[in-house]
């Protein structure tokens, strides 16, 4: 982190290098809790019965909405289970719907991007029309256009959830593949022979790609936000499931009276999504960094 | 965009590059006033004709959609098989959609239809879609309008009293707005229920229609757009203050704050002008949510009713709306923007 520090006040224009000072000091800590906290959830992912000795599906009426205590640290449900167990164990389902539904995002957007910003005007054209019509949809809203089709499914909910978000990464990815394919390398590659196909692959898409890097970090917060919206709206993973998102539509019921069947769930959301925009935001500093260097 | 649903940090950034973009407009030309096609009224026009390029565009994805749902199409506008339509009902919808024409003829006399403001009939609502979104509606745009307002009030307020100031207040300033995006609505909703209503019992659960029911949802929706409203305004703000009319004012002798108000916001408030139009978008989204949580009624709950029980005509209704209002927003949004910046007037 001092090396980065050291490196900022020595380059170029002082109130940039400043400023770039002053937020790598103010959030230092904010990627290192990040990363903690990811680590905990890889935990929970890898081996969840490390960190609870009870099971998640595990029943015992005696001791139903149990409020917060040192036996049940996150208290228990209508049926008496361990909510911090339903928790740890619901990550992985939880963390698969948001990682996949954000790589289905991100292909469909690579695809239509790259299309839009090699293709002539018209075929640019009528992809960014596209585009914008899409982004007309509020993502909710294709997810529930989508769910009325098909039912509502897990699968569903990573597809919806996906195509959703798609529209938003593809202007993106079309900005920056114009951006990169009328730089000066781009053409070098073209005079020393190149076929299109590998300038494409070599030189067009890795440079292109690298700011999908911190929207994909991003996003995978934000995916998980919209499949726990659907969730709790009904609309995803049946109840029983230690999922998040089903956990959260479980407990709706009992909001008067057992906050924190609700609470728990949706704070370990909030914790992955700032885990993640901390982590999103300090990789696009580092490569903002990078990138004014060069 | 999206964002949804709230959306992340940094999905303003995320156009930047994208000067053709028309409803997402480069948010960093607020400060240089570079990169702008065309003058300002000119810019509304093309925003009015991208506007009915959108709406024809929706009702092309519910056509789709309408189609691409398992069943006779003609059972499910005449209020889905779970309403066990009568056989001249269905012969009658058949007729007036012409559900056994090609699917181009199909095509047409559903556009027909959508012009004439004939949506079909709610299975989940027992009544027409038109009716339901004009009895619906009007709750949902006052809940996502005052939202709306109570996220400009608290993303100005922020930057004026945050940006540039000591370093603890604009950390605070800055940490506030990056966890306020990040919270989603319906836990958002959870705590300040379980906060103001049940633990303090300063504000009922539900409370009806009135203003102080209003105040719970309303800010459910707007505290996460805030959040990220304030991301961008206070980028530009901090932008606006190393120009050199700041200096100017100041050794004028313009105080601080005075600088801040009169210069400094103008500048300051044009990307997050942008950013309201994509908002409506989301904010219906949000009051999908909101309206479930609080037991309100509105479009938002009529919506989810309808996708529950598969009753597609109110779905592709509501749908069509949502997208009216996202194009009407930004048509508005675009005026204001001329208004807001003279620069625009004088180049057109």
């Amino acid at each position: 982190m001092t090396a980065i520090d050291s490196h900022t006040s020595l380059s170029g224009v002082s109130s940039r290098a400043a400023s770039t000072t002053r937020l790598l000091g103010r959030l230092r800590i904010g990627p290192i809790l990040s990363v903690v906290f990811l680590l905990f959830l890889v935990v929970a992912v890898v081996d969840p019965s490390i960190l609870t000795h009870y099971q998640p599906l595990a029943v015992d009426p005696a001791h139903s909405l149990e409020a917060p205590s040192v036996a049940h640290w996150f208290g228990t449900d209508q049926s008496g289970r361990d909510i911090f167990a339903r928790v740890v164990y619901g990550a992985s389902a939880s963390l698969s719907i948001g990682v996949i539904a954000t790589a289905l995002g991100m292909a469909v957007a690579v695809i239509l991007g790259v299309i839009g910003g090699l293709g002539g005007r018209f075929v640019d054209g009528v992809i960014s029309r596209v585009l914008e019509i899409l982004f007309a949809f509020p993502a909710l809203l294709l997810a529930l256009l989508f769910v009325t089709i098909f039912g509502a499914s897990v699968t569903s909910l990573i597809i919806s959830v996906g195509l959703g978000s798609a529209p938003g990464y593809a202007r993106m990815v079309r900005g920056q593949v114009i951006a990169v394919k009328n730089a000066p390398y781009v053409e070098a590659s073209y005079v020393l022979g190149h076929s299109r196909a590998r300038i494409l692959r070599q030189t067009i898409l890795p440079n292109a790609m690298r700011p999908l890097l911190v929207l994909g970090t991003l996003g995978i917060g934000q995916s998980i936000v919209w499949a726990s919206s659907l969730s709790f709206l009904g609309l995803g993973a049946a109840p029983p499931a230690p999922e998040w998102g089903a956990m959260l539509a479980a407990g709706r019921d009992f909001i008067s009276s057992a906050w924190w069947g609700e609470f728990f769930p949706g704070a370990m959301i909030v914790l992955v999504t700032l885990a993640t925009t901390s982590l999103g935001r300090y990789l696009a500093r580092r490569l903002e960094g990078r990138g004014s260097e060069a | 965009m999206t964002a949804t649903a709230t959306a992340t940090a940094t999905e303003p950034t995320r156009f930047e590059d994208d000067l053709d973009s028309d409803f997402s407009a480069d948010f960093s030309a607020g400060a240089t006033g570079a990169n702008r096609r065309g003058g300002g009224w000119r810019r509304v026009a093309r925003t009015v004709g991208t506007g009915i390029l959108v709406l024809w565009g929706a009702a092309t994805v519910t056509f789709i959609a309408v189609n691409a749902m398992p069943g006779n199409p003609a059972i499910a506008m005449a209020g889905g098989a779970g309403s066990h339509p009568s056989k001249a009902l269905v012969a009658a919808v058949t007729a007036q959609y012409g559900f056994d024409k090609p699917l181009v003829i199909q095509y047409l006399m559903y556009l027909l239809q959508l012009v004439q403001g004939h949506l079909g009939f709610s299975s989940s609502q027992k009544m027409q879609v038109v009716d339901v979104i004009a009895q619906s509606i009007w709750p949902t745009l006052l809940l996502t309008g005052s939202a709306l307002v109570l996220a400009w009030v608290i993303a100005i307020a922020s930057s004026l009293l945050t940006v540039r100031r000591r370093r603890a207040v604009s950390s605070l300033g800055s940490g506030l707005e990056v966890l306020s995006a990040a919270l989603p609505q319906y836990w958002l909703g959870i705590v300040l229920l379980e906060v103001f209503a049940f633990s303090l019992g300063w504000i009922p659960a539900t409370g009806g229609t009135g203003v102080v029911g209003l105040i719970l949802p309303a800010l459910t929706l707007a505290i996460p757009l805030a959040g990220f409203m304030s991301q961008v305004t206070r980028d530009e703000f901090d932008a606006a203050l190393e120009q050199p009319f700041v200096v100017s004012a100041r050794a004028r002798g313009m105080s601080d704050g005075g600088v801040r108000v009169r210069h400094a916001l103008r500048h300051a408030i044009l990307p997050g002008l942008t950013l309201s139009g994509w908002a409506i978008g989301s904010l219906i989204s949000g009051a999908v949510i909101v309206e479930t949580l609080f037991s309100r009624n509105g479009l938002g709950g009529a919506l989810l009713g309808a996708v529950t029980q598969q009753d597609m005509p109110l779905t592709v209704g509501v749908t069509l709306i949502v997208a009216l209002t996202y194009v009407i927003a930004n048509i508005v949004v675009d005026a204001f923007y001329v208004i807001a910046d003279p620069r625009l007037r004088s180049r057109s």
